[in-house]
């Protein structure tokens, strides 16, 4: 169904960047994605979405997506009387909950060290605030095993994928979400890049949401979570009970 | 067959997890144990998050003890007064249990906490089950040795408070089952247990209750408190999964009617011998993740509320 909508939307994106010739449009650069709603439902097991657009003219293009900013903390361990125990503590303001990166040459080929941080291009370069009192010595590893830890959940993508082409002008790339992924408003930025500059950049919203009954039950622990609580033990009560029943027979 | 669990916001198998609940439940039936302190470790290494598992777990606790006690209360093994009096004390513990963890978890010390619970609870009782039922096989071989008094009378006995029990033919200080009722009802929140691994032990051997009315009665006290954790943990902490807890006890109960069949065929001295192997081997296990240099020595925690 991706590749059919994929065809429709890419016509669609040419047919679109037709006024772009000569045009007054100096952006040259449209983008969008298969869906703007990803919904997590009792099935989920994580989903790809198809990224695409066409350029006016020749360029490469970089994309970043990025989950809602959140609070991470994040604790180290050391080594006491034989066991690992934490004992240090770091917290970080403005952590993209979920973080994906490609790119259609590698990046530091494309853009200068200074860019890619202004831009917040790869996971490195992104402005994690610390709070607390770290020695900055010691905050580089907690913000290298933040990333680490986040890679290892799926939630990081630190090698950037691919952005293919077609002919000069179509692109496409596919990012995946895995099945932990963060809910939340989702920001999909393009980047058109030439001769080391970024000359148009694009966002294209996208949201990650709970539907169906996961969804309810989801909403239901935190809205009324007395009452989940009292039906969580009903249930309990009743399956147990009905079970104690039931096997007497046998 | 995957299913998304929204709770612990992860996909998991659900054949993987009815036979996780069916493989405990057959243990727990032939043990005549709840097996929390099995499920619990199992769901942290299939990666729930131990905050999760511990909450959902006791939650199914709720469901096994239910299916358990209605078969001890036809035959009249229950004693309701020992049992309210341990609930008391139960649900004064496992409250303070559930602040604590609370408390540990914003310190980033729960999983410490839960795991260190784990192996000096599994070791004690370990060694004492298995130093018990290593005794009492030697004695079943050489019938010859002598039989031990009913109960010793220790200075526990000469506590205030008296209280007659007549159900286990006991006259005790209430004192002493608040005590325990207490002390587990701590250890059942923060380790997601029903803690009949230690109720029984400590109602046999300090208590000095008959040994045919300690599992009903426990079973009928656990229900109470794991109900208490279950609420207060879904009040508090939104930590409790109804369907990670419904897809266990579903395997759970109809595993445990299996375990049960099989108690019957089995010598207890021998049954508890296992058991007690077993239990080390576990707080063996969980000692071994704690030492065992970790992969990545940072972690993404949760903090305090803001």
């Amino acid at each position: 169904m991706i590749r059919r909508g994929l065809k429709i939307l890419m016509l669609a994106a040419v047919l679109f960047l037709a006024p772009f010739h000569g045009g007054p449009h100096a952006q040259g650069l449209v983008a969008d994605s298969s869906s703007q709603l990803v919904a997590i439902t009792t099935g989920f097991v994580g989903t790809d979405v198809l990224l695409f657009g066409a350029i006016e003219s020749p360029g490469d293009i970089i994309i970043v997506v990025r989950g809602p900013a959140r609070r991470e903390v994040v604790r180290r361990k050391g080594r006491h009387a034989g066991i690992w125990i934490n004992e240090m503590e770091a917290s970080f303001h403005d952590v993209p909950s979920y973080y994906w990166l490609a790119s259609s040459k590698p990046i530091e080929t494309l853009l200068r060290p200074a860019s890619l941080k202004r831009h917040g291009i790869g996971a490195q370069n992104l402005p994690f605030v610390a709070m607390g009192k770290v020695a900055p010595d010691d905050l580089a590893g907690f913000r290298a095993g933040l990333i680490r830890n986040k890679v290892f959940n799926g939630l990081y993508t630190v090698r950037p994928r691919d952005v293919s082409f077609r002919g000069q002008h179509l692109f496409r790339s596919t990012v995946y979400f895995p099945s932990n992924v963060p809910t939340g408003a989702y920001k999909v930025r393009v980047f058109f890049v030439r001769d080391g500059r970024v000359i148009s950049a694009q966002t294209v919203p996208l949201t990650i949401a709970k539907i169906g009954l996961g969804a309810d039950v989801y909403r239901f622990a935190h809205a009324s979570s007395a009452l989940y609580g009292l039906l969580a033990i009903a249930i309990a009560l009743f399956v147990g009970l009905f079970a104690g029943v039931i096997f007497r027979k046998v | 067959m995957q299913i998304y669990l929204p709770i612990a916001e992860i996909s998991l198998d659900v054949f993987l997890l009815l036979a996780m609940g069916g493989g405990v439940g057959f243990l727990s039936g032939l043990f005549g144990v709840g097996g929390g302190f099995l499920m619990t470790p199992l769901l942290i290494f299939i990666g729930v998050s131990p905050a999760i598992a511990v909450a959902s777990e006791a939650n199914q606790v709720v469901a096994a003890s239910a299916s358990g006690v209605l078969a001890h209360m036809r035959r009249g093994h229950v004693d309701f007064k020992m049992g309210s009096v341990l609930l008391a004390g139960g649900i004064v513990g496992s409250s303070l249990g559930v602040a604590i963890y609370s408390l540990l978890r914003s310190m980033g010390q729960l999983d410490l906490v839960i795991s260190l619970s784990y192996v000096a609870f599994l070791g004690i009782i370990g060694s004492l089950m298995l130093g018990e039922s290593v005794r009492a096989v030697r004695r079943r071989v050489r019938p010859g040795a002598p039989r031990r008094k009913l109960h010793q009378h220790t200075w526990l006995h000469g506590l205030p408070f008296k209280m007659r029990f007549r159900k286990s033919k006991l006259y005790i200080s209430v004192i002493l089952p608040l005590a325990i009722g207490f002390f587990v009802g701590i250890l059942s929140a923060i380790m997601g247990v029903g803690g009949g691994f230690i109720i029984v032990p400590a109602m046999i051997y300090v208590l000095g209750m008959p040994t045919i009315t300690v599992v009903g009665t426990s079973l009928f006290q656990i229900i109470f408190v794991t109900a208490n954790v279950t609420f207060l943990q879904a009040f508090h902490n939104q930590t409790v999964d109804v369907v990670l807890a419904l897809i266990l006890l579903t395997g759970g109960v109809i595993g445990a009617q299996f375990g049960g069949l099989f108690a019957h065929r089995l010598p207890g001295e021998y049954l508890r011998l296992l058991l007690g192997a077993f239990v080390l081997f576990v707080g063996a296990m969980i000692l071994f993740g704690l030492a065992v240099t970790p992969e990545d020595i940072y972690s993404i925690g949760t903090g305090p509320e803001l």
